[in-house]
């Protein structure tokens, strides 16, 4: 395999708050590929979004990114860069898509001179040259009349218009790694589809790679090559997408996918997790995710899983991999229980 | 319901100017307040009178109004018109001048410490509570009895130094709340540089409230200086001034009542202006307002 594009060892950010230190990141190690689309699922709160922003060292106080962590990103130390470095760095080699594209522009300058603002910055244009660049980026997102919509307010235009202005204003230094936080969460159903094609699509065509946060599998399904699983600000289990929807390793991955609908699928009730991400400033010892699994055992409680190597390119965060067998007695599991005896 | 069930309005897409233009209230209040502005620049040629000159202590002592004297005389034969024109130049240098320094003032300590946070941001706060714990009005009324009585410049640059507390207060709080805001995290993202970020994506965006601000300023000034005169600590006599026209003809105002009238009636109608005008800058500036027409049309009672 070549050098990846992005490669993150052991990220740690942690948020030192008045009620403790929330370890919202603790310990993440993932690799982006060049050109590679790659999906990051969990629940609200397992980190995802930190992860996010860690990568272009965007935590603000009082989240911090620990000693020891490392990130790589086209041969560069990312942590070794000072703020101006990073500045260069970041919506010119590196550019991230927000969720809500109703928040993510700003509403008192036009899409235009927003789409603009990142080519006079990056590359020096003058107003009238990023006016003609936005123009084009704005044809490239597939806007209609490009010409008139360049020069309106972010309040003008429809939540999946604002998403394609926000994807343009990412790609307008055609960056190395778009990381994209949850792009469609906040739109309708019907445009969901034509913003992930879009994104796709361009990145196919520049080559761009993707990192794509969300807590969707169907996204991750359509989109990605490579799916890592977070939960309580770890990776639990990282594999292909095709591995990972035949051979779910994870009790965590396993849930994710039960929560799924399938078209087609018999009608039987969705399955869901019991329980919730516990809070980041006290994460159970043991595994994470004992309290919430149908396996747990002793040895959950007791001893924090590795990442086991369990098929090439395969691992999951569970001491299954170790004792395989006890895969055939679920039960319900502790959260559920606690559940049922306070009900 | 039909009608806020109905397809997004056409938004407003004339400029911020465009809008200030079109607005009823700021052509009455830009009437006004050039029209104070005309009689300050061209009282020397529009008073009938001298306005320091005493015209005739005997006979001409607080006259009523008449033709000779539309708005009388004061107790000292001075001709009040002329006094009132030459007072509007005090009240709208004061107003303006303590307001625009207060205003840049307020808005460059409020963005900053908004903006860098931290311990900057607990200190300058801290002072700032301090100083509004401390009546605007005793201050200027300690320094300006220090001081004897006033020039114009000492008086502008008090009246500044006492304003802008509130103003960096409220820019203060508007900058906390858009540093979170999610474009501000993507300009960030973007890689803009903290200096434009601040420039650029905030101020803009606290320019509102910084406006609105202002012009209830400038009201608060002329009120301000107008007491300071009535109490006789503002600009020196025998120099003319709204607040000072009053106090001439305070120890008898039920017989002199047009010393009170004219000069209190163009502080009123003044200050209204103000205000109006404030009003009508914060809707032109945000965008995101709905054209007048159609607010009306949305909340008018169903046929």
């Amino acid at each position: 395999m070549t050098t990846p594009l992005l490669e993150i060892e052991n990220l740690h950010t942690f948020f030192h708050t008045d009620v403790g230190v929330a370890r919202a990141v603790d310990g993440v190690s993932f690799a982006v590929g060049v050109g590679e689309t790659v999906g990051v699922v969990g629940e609200s709160g397992c980190g995802k979004s930190v992860t996010a922003l860690s990568v272009l060292r965007l935590v603000r106080p009082p989240g911090r990114i620990e000693a020891g962590s490392v990130m790589r990103f086209e041969g560069r130390d990312l942590m070794s860069l000072d703020e101006r470095e990073m500045q260069h760095v970041r919506g010119n080699r590196i550019a991230m898509v927000f969720q809500e594209p109703m928040t993510a522009l700003n509403p008192v300058f036009t899409v235009g001179d927003q789409i603009g603002e990142v080519a006079r910055i990056h590359a020096a244009m003058s107003r009238r040259e990023s006016h003609a660049k936005a123009i084009e980026m704005l044809k490239l997102v597939g806007i209609p009349a490009p010409e008139q919509r360049v020069d309106e307010y972010p309040h003008q235009l429809s939540g999946g218009m604002r998403q394609r202005v926000v994807i343009a204003m990412a790609l307008v230094m055609n960056p190395a790694l778009v990381i994209a936080d949850e792009p469609t969460t906040a739109l309708d159903v019907t445009i969901q589809a034509q913003i992930l094609e879009l994104l796709d699509d361009l990145t196919r065509r520049l080559g761009t790679s993707v990192l794509l946060i969300t807590h969707d599998l169907g996204v991750v399904a359509e989109n990605c090559a490579r799916v890592i699983v977070m939960y309580a600000g770890e990776v639990v289990e990282e594999a292909a997408t095709t591995e990972l929807f035949a051979r779910a390793h994870h009790p965590y991955t396993e849930g994710l996918l039960g929560a799924m609908p399938r078209v087609g699928g018999e009608r039987e009730r969705l399955a869901t997790i019991p329980g919730t991400v516990p809070p980041p400033t006290a994460w159970p010892v043991g595994c994470r995710f004992h309290d919430r699994c149908p396996y747990a055992w002793e040895r959950c409680v007791a001893e924090h899983p590795p990442l086991y190597q369990i098929g090439a390119n395969h691992v999951s965060r569970c001491h299954l991999a170790d004792e395989p067998e006890r895969r055939a007695h679920p039960h319900p599991p502790l959260a559920a229980q606690r559940g049922a005896s306070a009900a | 319901m039909a009608t806020v069930a109905r397809e997004p309005p056409a938004a407003d897409r004339r400029s911020p100017l465009a809008r200030l233009v079109r607005d009823s209230r700021t052509r009455i209040a830009l009437a006004v307040l050039l029209g104070v502005a005309a009689a300050a620049v061209f009282a020397p040629l529009l008073a009938p009178y001298d306005p320091a000159a005493q015209l005739d202590i005997v006979r001409l002592a607080s006259q009523p109004p008449s033709a000779a004297h539309p708005f009388g005389t004061d107790p000292f034969s001075r001709d009040v018109l002329s006094r009132l024109l030459y007072g509007s130049r005090i009240s709208l240098a004061v107003g303006l001048g303590a307001v625009a320094l207060a205003i840049s003032f307020g808005i460059a300590v409020g963005a900053v410490a908004g903006f860098v946070g931290g311990a900057l941001d607990a200190v300058l706060m801290r002072l700032v509570d301090a100083a509004l714990a401390i009546p605007r009005l005793l201050v200027v009324i300690l320094v300006a009895s220090l001081w004897g009585t006033l020039g114009l410049v000492p008086l502008t640059l008090l009246m500044a130094g006492t304003g802008w507390f509130g103003v960096s207060r409220l820019v203060r709080a508007e900058t906390v709340a858009l540093r979170d805001r999610e474009f501000i995290v993507a300009a960030r993202a973007l890689g803009i540089p903290p200096a434009r970020l601040l420039v650029r994506h905030v101020l803009p965006n606290v320019v509102a409230p910084a406006l609105v601000a202002a012009t209830l300023g400038v009201a608060n000034v002329i009120l301000l200086e107008a007491g300071l005169s009535y109490l006789g600590i503002g600009v020196r006599p025998p120099t003319a001034s709204w607040g000072a026209i009053i106090q001439d003809g305070a120890s008898r105002v039920a017989d002199l009542w047009w010393l009170t009238l004219f000069p209190g009636l163009a502080i009123l109608v003044t200050v209204f202006a103000c205000n109006a005008l404030g009003d009508a800058l914060r809707d032109a500036f945000d965008p995101r307002q709905l054209p007048r027409d159609l607010v009306d049309a949305t909340f008018a009672p169903e046929a």
